[in-house]
């Protein structure tokens, strides 16, 4: 249609019914898949590099797992018939898939950190005494063979475990991106380029949270940074921020130069509406800075100090956490900012502070994994001595 | 399925039970009292089959509902009766009106003040107008619905009269199935927390009563028909008239079918 006039809205469409909840649920369960990818790439392909981050990976998986379906329960209109979901799936939805799919990540993600930590489990339990002794005890489920044949068959099943956590984790997030794409009503978001660049911005937060808590726990530690496991992790982040910002750029321009009736009212939202977002932060200031930095630690190793480089892929890593959440927010809000007249523009959306769906339950939820994290590493240290790679480390 | 007080306390199932079995007796004494100004009418217009919910059997009707462009006034009373017949809360719509004016240069202006509630004060364009006319919308009952397929615990059905019906006791407010109507139909009630939408005023349905719009419209622009009664002149209509549906292009089959549109009909 040409030369439209008026700003017009079906009358229904003034609401923004997806709130910052529903922008912080994918970018949870991103983590979660990102962070177990991470893991994997030690356990299953063999990454000895990466073995410092490889517990630390695979906890932070499940702290963020376990937190993934707070923001959906604060988004509902009836959270307390959030089961009817398990208990009355209707499997032409997409939705309805989430209660499998999480049930049966967490399952396998449980079971692989407590073969992971089991031998220290038991060996913590006993040298520990008072309530320690009695959490580890029961940590260990009855189970107290620590012999090198017990152990060597753990980490076979911890191999296989991580090596069905891959499809898992994509599937737990590429059917978070095949809720969007499968909107047909929706011009921004039914795309089936969606999954795919849901799970590989996963795989880069994922891997951007790993160096930022890797670096963050061996500060407080007082531990030294493995120069080469910072190194591999900013090599793949280059490479995972690449293809995803590659993704999401075309994306984008496919949508622009196919010139179909989806672009009439996305060109005006990515131009108008959401060009600080989209524009600044998602593409320029979260995906350029990022690709300049990491390619400054990838290609300029020699000539950069650790503490430089630590710095450098710390810096990058943050601002690629801010442009995947970005993407999170410029796909939920931006692809409700326009009315489906599909010529009309809502008002922006600013979120609420302090209602159950506003920031300051947001960051509450969002500040939980970490404080699982802290816990579980009181109690079982999530370091991983790498005699290797500390001599070999700057 | 009505969602707030014409069926409060039953279940889907419960429902269609009721609706075909009788117990709908007590949906019939709820909601009865509103409707001494509309004549009791069947389906079809004109028509005289006017029954209790006792006898009223859902595999035996198919609805269509037609709208002829050219026939609306934008006078509202479609909207306010549907406001009064289903309580529905300020500011949402279980059917609403569009105002198109084109210009000779083709710039398109749409509005629909307050759903077209108060009907339209006088254009303010300031173009030259070429052609102007009013487009009714309500939820479409499409066959092939987005809405049903998206919602997670089956609360959002099709009945086997094929409308489109919301269960608000299971609905538990996700609002996929908002996020998934193309047409803009479906809302979440402010009180219940629920889906809602237009049910073809279902209750009424049951009792071979028209739809609230459709009684309460003075031209005759909107019509309920039902394809599986022999002879019906709506379902006529669209067997041998040329008329096109919302959004073709999305395959969502409406069975809402309009008469005399435009091009510049989103």
């Amino acid at each position: 249609m040409h030369g439209q006039s008026l700003n017009f809205l079906f009358p229904n469409d003034v609401h923004i019914m997806w709130s910052l909840m529903i922008v912080l649920y994918p970018y949870i369960t991103g983590l979660v898949a990102g962070a177990f990818i991470v893991g994997s790439l030690y356990h299953v392909f063999g990454r000895s590099e990466l073995k410092p981050v490889s517990r630390l990976a695979m906890v932070a998986s499940l702290s963020f797992l376990l937190v993934a379906t707070l923001p959906l329960l604060s988004h509902l209109g009836h959270p307390e018939r959030a089961l009817n979901i398990v208990i009355t799936p209707h499997f032409t939805s997409a939705m309805s898939a989430f209660g499998m799919i999480y049930a049966a990540y967490l399952i396998l993600v449980v079971l692989e950190i407590w073969l992971l930590f089991r031998s220290e489990i038991i060996e913590l339990a006993a040298r520990s005494t008072g309530i320690k002794r009695g959490l580890l005890k029961m940590a260990a489920l009855g189970v107290y063979d620590i012999s090198d044949e017990a152990r060597r068959a753990d980490h076979k099943v911890v191999t296989v475990l991580a090596a069905l956590g891959i499809p898992a984790a994509c599937i737990l997030h590429g059917y978070v991106g095949f809720m969007f794409g499968s909107v047909k009503a929706n011009a921004f978001w039914s795309t089936p380029l969606m999954p795919i660049i849901f799970l590989f911005s996963a795989v880069t937060s994922g891997i951007a949270m790993i160096i930022i808590l890797y670096e963050t726990l061996s500060a407080v530690n007082g531990r030294k940074i493995s120069g080469d496991c910072l190194q591999s992790l900013a090599g793949y982040l280059w490479l995972f921020a690449t293809v995803t910002v590659t993704l999401e750029i075309l994306e984008i321009v496919t949508l622009s130069y196919a010139q179909d009736e989806e672009w009439l009212i996305v060109g005006p939202l990515i131009r108008d509406k959401i060009a600080f977002s989209f524009i600044g932060i998602q593409m320029v200031f979260g995906s350029l800075i990022p690709f300049i930095l990491l390619g400054i630690v990838v290609t300029l190793k020699r000539y950069l100090t650790a503490g430089m480089r630590n710095v450098i892929t710390f810096i990058a890593a943050l601002i690629l956490l801010i442009q995947v959440f970005s993407m999170r927010w410029n796909v939920v809000i931006g692809g409700q900012i326009f009315s489906k007249s599909g010529i009309g523009f809502r008002e922006n959306y600013v979120p609420e502070l302090g209602t159950r769906e506003g920031v300051a339950a947001a960051l509450c939820i969002f500040i939980i994994p970490f404080l699982i994290m802290g816990a579980f590493n009181r109690l079982l240290p999530l370091a991983v001595e790498d005699g290797d790679a500390q001599a070999r480390s700057h | 399925m009505c969602e707030r007080k014409d069926n409060k306390g039953s279940s889907r199932r419960d429902f269609l039970r009721m609706a075909a079995q009788g117990a709908g007796g007590m949906a019939l004494v709820m909601v009865g009292g509103g409707h001494s100004l509309v004549s009791a009418n069947a389906v079809s217009e004109g028509g005289s089959d006017r029954r209790g919910p006792m006898e009223y059997d859902p595999s035996k009707h198919r609805y269509l509902y037609v709208i002829d462009v050219d026939k609306c006034i934008g006078c509202g009373s479609c909207v306010r009766a549907c406001e009064r017949e289903n309580q529905v809360p300020r500011h949402f719509f279980r059917t609403w009106i569009e105002r198109y004016q084109v210009s000779r240069t083709g710039e398109v202006y749409v509005d629909s003040p307050n759903g077209g509630h108060d009907g339209f004060a006088p254009s303010e364009t300031g173009a030259d107008i070429s052609k102007a006319f009013f487009v009714p919308k309500l939820c479409n009952h499409c066959d092939n619905t987005p809405c049903v397929q998206l919602c997670p615990v089956g609360a959002s059905f099709v009945s086997p009269d094929g409308v489109v019906l919301v269960d608000d006791k299971r609905c538990i407010g996700c609002s996929y199935c908002v996020q998934g109507c193309p047409y803009g139909s479906r809302f979440i009630h402010p009180e219940t927390h629920t889906a809602s939408k237009c049910t073809l005023c279902y209750h009424r349905l049951v009792r071979g009563e028209s739809t609230a719009c459709v009684q309460n419209c003075p031209t005759g622009a909107r019509q309920l028909g039902d394809s599986r009664s022999l002879g019906d002149k709506v379902a006529e209509i669209v067997a041998t008239s040329k008329v096109h549906v919302l959004k073709p292009e999305l395959h969502t089959e409406p069975k809402c079918f309009y008469v005399n549109s435009s091009r510049e009909v989103r």
